[in-house]
């Protein structure tokens, strides 16, 4: 058991950091988000997997409440994409500079 | 006991200027008020510190008892509080009531001569605050209180000499009186702390430091004293710091009356006498101020011998006054010095206030070429004039020759032949420059005698006539043994220390004689020179005298373009080149910084991301490595 616990948290962290890099390395907005999604849901499975761990309820209360959250976020980012792509008619997360310095007086 | 009184010697001329200046703010901003109130006020107020100072007199008589009011704690710092404390013992109460009494008399002349003037309300209040610190100064049972009144005199003394302010050459004038008296202010200071370090420790009162003094090191107590004598040469204008006295009689001359010839610059030997049981002990330093004021004393009789200008005559003789004062005080004669700066008060005050008739009757002319014949224009003032003249020369009965002859005795019984002589010469000098003065002014003949003679009011003459009888019955109490007379001056001040006199009658009879002859001399060769002057044209003079020893400009090349250049060395040199640099440097490398830090915000969301991921991961690590 305490084997496996490792093996999930790993896994855990492997999603984590892939979900990071994806955030940090890709322009494409729906990729920064679904790489957003990625690092959310590896925090989700250690939750979960230390509910089984502990035997205890309470994590597995928190990562549906995760879910619920993500849902519902998932809903104002898309529209949230929507707008900005009517604006700038672009994906590229790199041109959405309006609240740099250079540019606030755009 | 009624002690409390003693606080209001100095409160009601304090109270009164205040009001007075508040007055005046009324007056000029929202409605005019007569003069009427401020001569009241202004007037009363010396008096009635006058008639306080004399219930305290009166109860002083035939003991020694002295009289100490303490109102409250000024600075209370453990084991060092300093009270606001007055203290009236002989000394005090002596210049108390010649303060008050002649200052009155100056602020009534001043209601006559000042009484056209827009400033008049002001001018009061310069008058009677002035009045507050010099009896405030008298009325200190410490040095620091002392030094309150010291800087109050010093800073009326620099508005009222700037009194004409629409003139530039005024306020130069005040300035230089004020910056002359910082520099010895500045010894002033360093005698002080001295004092209070060293004999301070009961209590820096008269009292606790004449019981403490003793236990003083002699060196430095000959520190202490000349420190001190520095402080005293800056008030008293002596050599060297004498230059700005006669730039002082800039100011109306009333000022000149009361500040510059009868009661400011008379605090220096005031202060000396106060300090009697420190200069007691160092008679070495007392020498010293000795031969200052002798030098001065004649130095400045001679310069005075070549003026032209009426005041700067009376500025120069003043200074030379004080000389004498200096040389009786410096060998331990100190009732013998502060009984000069009694009858001098007199003397000095009555022919400023005369000059000063003289110059408004005559439209306000100060050269003395260009006065003449005005002894049948004005007489009164002639007569009064006439009178404290011969007190200054020194004509027996007149107040002067009591007390000059008293200071000569003093030189001459100490062994000081040196000063003895300096001042007979000096007496002869006296006796020419004011003959001088008075055949020219008054005798010399005018081709313009049509010229209309300005009227001169009657607050004017009042206190002249009052200052002449006091002029030629000064004097009178401090008549010498030997004339059959009974030296009150000497009995009031029995207390301090007079061993000096031990000349045998017939000797103290021959230097009478010496001085009556010396006045003689002077009076003689004025005479021969200047009587029925003619005055065609004004003469002209140069030469060393007449440019005053080039004193002034010797000043001026070695100190003050010297304080120039270093000042400009400084604003152009180090301030540029390195106070400059250091602070816009400073504000440079702000704006540097912040420009390389404003480049993060560069609303790139990956690099937020990737800062956050090197913030985040510097904090686990700190959290494992170092917390676990």
């Amino acid at each position: 058991m305490a084997d496996s616990i490792l093996s999930y948290i790993t896994l855990a962290m492997i999603l984590f950091s892939i979900g990071f890099l994806g955030v940090i390395s890709r322009k494409n907005i729906f990729i920064v988000y679904m790489s957003i999604e990625l690092m959310l849901n590896s925090v989700n499975l250690i939750f979960v997997s230390m509910g089984r761990y502990y035997e205890s309820i309470q994590p597995q209360v928190i990562a549906l409440m995760i879910i619920a959250i993500a849902a519902a976020e998932a809903a104002v980012f898309l529209s949230l994409i929507v707008v900005m792509y009517r604006r700038k008619r672009t994906l590229n997360s790199d041109l959405f500079t309006s609240l740099s310095q250079k540019d606030s007086n755009e | 006991m009624s002690n409390f009184l003693l606080a209001w010697i100095v409160l009601i001329p304090l109270l009164s200027a205040v009001s007075l200046g508040l007055m005046y703010l009324y007056s000029i901003k929202i409605s005019k008020i007569s003069n009427i109130v401020f001569t009241t006020i202004g007037i009363s107020a010396p008096f009635l510190s006058f008639f306080i100072g004399l219930s305290f007199f009166l109860q002083m008589i035939g003991n020694d008892e002295i009289f100490v009011y303490k109102a409250y704690t000024w600075l209370g710092v453990t084991g060092y509080d300093i009270d606001m404390g007055f203290m009236a013992d002989k000394l005090s109460i002596f210049m108390v009531l010649f303060i008050s009494f002649v200052g009155g008399l100056i602020h009534i002349y001043a209601s006559g001569y000042m009484r056209d003037d827009k400033g008049y309300g002001k001018f009061f209040f310069y008058f009677n605050l002035f009045v507050a610190s010099m009896l405030l100064l008298v009325l200190a049972d410490s040095p620091i209180i002392m030094f309150i009144g010291w800087e109050g005199v010093g800073l009326c003394s620099y508005f009222l000499i700037s009194y004409y302010y629409e003139d530039g050459a005024n306020i130069e004038a005040g300035n230089k009186a004020f910056i002359a008296n910082r520099v010895g202010d500045f010894g002033f200071i360093i005698g002080l702390i001295t004092i209070f370090y060293y004999a301070g420790a009961n209590g820096f009162d008269y009292i606790n430091l004449e019981a403490n003094i003793a236990s003083v090191s002699p060196t430095i107590l000959t520190f202490i004293g000349f420190s001190l004598f520095v402080g005293a040469i800056g008030k008293s204008a002596q050599i060297p710091l004498f230059v700005w006295l006669p730039d002082a009689m800039a100011g109306p001359t009333p000022v000149s009356a009361l500040i510059h010839a009868a009661t400011m610059v008379t605090a220096g030997v005031y202060m000396v006498a106060r300090f009697h049981f420190l200069y007691d002990l160092i008679p070495n330093v007392g020498l010293f101020i000795a031969y200052i004021g002798a030098f001065s004393a004649l130095f400045a009789a001679i310069i005075a011998t070549k003026q032209t200008d009426i005041k700067k005559i009376l500025a120069y003789s003043t200074m030379s006054q004080l000389g004498y004062m200096f040389i009786a005080v410096g060998l331990g004669g100190y009732s013998v010095g502060i009984f000069h700066v009694f009858t001098h008060a007199f003397f000095k005050a009555l022919l400023f206030m005369g000059a000063g008739a003289v110059i408004v009757a005559l439209h306000h002319e100060q050269n003395i070429f260009k006065m003449g014949g005005m002894k049948n224009k004005t007489p009164l003032v002639f007569f009064t004039m006439l009178i404290a003249t011969l007190a200054i020369t020194g004509i027996p009965p007149f107040a002067g020759f009591f007390s000059k002859d008293e200071i000569l005795l003093t030189a001459f019984s100490s062994g000081q032949y040196i000063l003895w002589i300096v001042g007979v010469v000096t007496a002869v000098l006296t006796a020419y420059y004011m003959f001088r003065m008075m055949f020219v002014v008054f005798f010399g003949k005018n081709y313009k005698e049509d010229r209309t003679i300005h009227f001169i009011p009657k607050s004017m003459t009042m206190p002249l006539v009052v200052l002449a009888i006091g002029s030629i019955l000064a004097g009178l109490i401090g008549i010498p043994e030997v004339l059959g007379g009974h030296n009150i001056v000497g009995e009031w001040f029995v207390n301090w220390k007079h061993d000096s006199l031990h000349v045998t009658h017939n000797t103290e009879l021959i230097l009478m004689g010496v001085n009556i002859l010396a006045a003689f001399i002077g009076i003689f060769i004025a005479y021969k020179k200047f009587y029925m002057y003619d005055m065609k044209e004004v003469p002209k003079f140069s030469g060393l005298v007449w440019n005053k020893f080039y004193i002034d400009e010797v000043y001026d090349t070695f100190i003050i373009q010297k304080i120039k250049q270093l000042s400009v060395f400084i604003s152009y040199k180090i301030d540029i080149n390195f106070i400059d640099k250091i602070v816009m440097g400073l504000s440079r490398s702000f704006i540097r910084t912040g420009q390389y830090v404003s480049r993060m915000q560069n609303a790139n969301t990956r690099f937020y991301a990737f800062t956050m991921l090197v913030g985040i991961s510097a904090i686990s690590t700190y959290l494992i490595i170092v917390i676990r």
